[in-house]
């Protein structure tokens, strides 16, 4: 039996070795898209006669469908975005790093198994099916517990968004409260602490950044949740603070204008770019600022 | 002295107490919302549940809608989908596990996928639209392609650009979920022990030899189920189709991969948004067919995954 040479072995694995780095490029090439697409198109949209960069950033009225003066200033779409992002969070913070902890620290076994599956449902649940709860079952709900609230509205959105969002701050902040090694546990019990204060001022803070990178990866979910917001926090763009007013987030605008008739020249129709490129820079920001935390100040044990 | 030591012990076992009823409390409404979904979707959507809802096409009628265009919409972009993400997605986690050296260009092409990981789908949606669907206006505008190959109702037709077909969104798709497909696979790649890789090295194996021959069978169970999370995600995603220009109002199920399509989250929200109730019912039972489709795929995942770590 003759052996195959060497070098045919080494051909292949060279040849193996650039096919598969080729496909990494893949990724490279998408980051690369995107920035092109966004940044050219958006380009495009300021150049413009009837657009300026200085409105479009500083300005407070979102009009570009209505009326013979149209106006692109993005903040009310960000309010919006921010009032939806708000509600999700005050309701998916508090309520998935408190599931987490109990998970981590306290639950008994059987009830640990019995959760994590069902936490894994909710992740699994498709965004449109969360909109549909939020417009027959959460609007119907606040409705008749504060009247006068539109029929479309933030609050109603923010929640259906926070349910959405549980699960993620959940799953990490556990994986984060796990990996505390019980070194640290068995050294609070030993000082006298009870469970409540070696799962609070012990283990929650050397678990910390993981928790808060979790919290900022949810965040930067909330912001760019499509299919909910469209869905149920209506189309109207405008400033506010009251979340049971009618409002219309970044993404909600571009379903609007992408379901539309509106020509792939018209100047709404190019608007829609300069917004995904805001919306893509505000959740990079989020990502970037979840990695730093989680990277720097990560405790190290060894 | 004694009893003040005794009377903050007290305290503190009722501050623990408490402290785990809230901590029950919060947990319970987490379940609850989940207990809450389910049953309405149930309660409005069961009703209409019957081989009609899957045989018919989409009406203007509720009691004659149904749901067969969407469900093969579906079914043909997550093939597409599949086909393209899992071999790159694969490629790449094993290329940065297995091959990468350990540089600057290694750590950007990590950073990469993070970042690639927390784009928001829409945004993925706006980049399949205007590279995939429009070809940057290259090729002509996407309803008088510059090339046209073959007969439109035909399997073999080609044309670019590619249009608004289910060819680009199950290209959309694929970028959607290769970040989830690259991390699950580099995971699935990492569990592997490395005495293996050294005992394959030492035999006189290549590197390739040993990635083919020894990781990947042993890895395969856990890529496996991160294809099938990963797919799964691909089925429930509305957003990027929407922004492509899946239709909301089709009759026909796609006769090739440049064909107009609708999806089944596609559909749901188009019968969600309509103010008849009996529409909300149509949806509703669409979501059940949905969410069964979703927990059937988790389940392999599970059992694959509950298999193999026996083993």
């Amino acid at each position: 039996m003759r052996k195959k040479t060497p070098s045919i072995k080494r051909a292949k694995d060279r040849l193996a070795r650039i096919s598969l780095a080729s496909a990494t490029t893949i990724s490279v090439i998408t980051t690369i898209a995107i920035v092109f697409v966004l940044g050219t198109e958006a380009w495009r949209f300021f150049s413009l006669p009837e657009v300026s960069v200085s409105e479009f950033l500083f300005g407070t009225k979102w009009s570009p469908l209505l009326g013979n003066e149209k106006h692109f200033g993005i903040w009310p779409l960000i309010c919006g975005t921010m009032l939806v992002t708000a509600v999700a969070a005050l309701l998916a913070i508090p309520c998935g790093v408190v599931t987490a902890i109990f998970l981590a620290e306290y639950a008994p076994s059987p009830i640990r198994n019995f959760l994590k599956p069902i936490l894994e449902i909710l992740a699994g649940v498709p965004t449109v099916v969360y909109g549909f709860f939020a417009l027959t079952v959460i609007t119907p709900a606040i409705q008749t517990i504060f009247s006068g609230v539109d029929v479309y509205n933030a609050l109603s959105a923010g929640i259906a968004v926070g349910i959405m969002c549980i699960p993620i701050v959940t799953s990490m902040s556990e994986d984060a409260i796990q990996s505390v090694p019980d070194s640290l546990r068995e050294g609070s019990f030993a000082l006298g602490g009870t469970k409540l204060d070696t799962s609070v001022k012990v283990v929650f803070p050397a678990a910390l950044s993981g928790v808060v990178s979790s919290c900022l990866l949810s965040i930067s979910r909330a912001v760019g949740e499509t299919m909910i917001v469209a869905l149920a926090a209506g189309n109207l763009a405008q400033l506010t603070l009251n979340p049971g007013n009618q409002v219309q987030t970044m993404t909600a605008y571009m379903v609007q204008i992408f379901l539309g008739d509106t020509d792939a020249i018209g100047v709404e129709y190019r608007s829609s770019y300069a917004v995904a490129a805001t919306l893509f820079v505000m959740t990079l920001l989020l990502t970037w600022i979840g990695h730093t935390v989680s990277r720097r100040y990560k405790e190290v044990y060894t | 002295m004694k009893s003040r030591i005794a009377k903050s012990h007290g305290t503190k076992q009722l501050k623990n107490k408490l402290f785990v009823l809230f901590c029950v409390i919060v947990t319970t409404l987490s379940v609850t919302a989940l207990a809450v979904l389910l049953i309405t979707i149930a309660n409005q959507g069961f009703a209409h549940l019957d081989w009609d809802l899957i045989s018919s096409y989409a009406s203007r009628h509720p009691e004659k809608a149904g749901i067969k265009a969407a469900l093969w919409g579906t079914v043909w972009l997550c093939s597409i989908c599949v086909i393209t993400s899992l071999p790159v997605g694969v490629a790449t986690a094993v290329y940065l596990e297995e091959f990468a050296p350990n540089n600057r260009i290694t750590r950007f092409l990590e950073l990469n996928i993070a970042n690639l990981a927390g784009v928001p789908s829409i945004v993925y949606g706006i980049i399949g639209l205007t590279v995939f669907a429009r070809m940057l206006g290259l090729f002509g505008t996407m309803n008088n392609p510059l090339v046209e190959i073959g007969d439109p109702i035909s399997f073999w037709y080609f044309r670019l650009p590619f249009g608004s077909s289910v060819l680009v969104g199950g290209l959309t798709l694929a970028l959607v979920v290769l970040p989830i497909v690259i991390v699950s696979t580099r995971e699935a790649v990492r569990a592997v022990p490395s005495s293996l890789r050294e005992a394959s090295l030492a035999m006189g194996a290549t590197r390739w030899e040993t990635v083919r021959k020894v990781v990947l069978p042993r890895s395969a169970p856990g890529i496996l189920t991160g294809a099938i999370l990963s797919t799964s995600r691909a089925i429930g995603e509305a957003a990027p189709i929407l922004v492509i220009g899946g239709f909301l109002f089709i009759r026909f199920v796609p006769a090739n991969v440049f064909d107009d399509f609708t999806a089944m989250p596609l559909q749901i929200y188009n019968w969600a948004g309509r103010p008849q109730e009996e529409f909300h019912a149509v949806a509703a039972s669409a979501i059940i067919v949905l969410l069964a489709v979703l927990l059937a795929f988790n389940g392999v995942a599970a059992f694959i995954r509950y298999r193999y770590q026996r083993n």
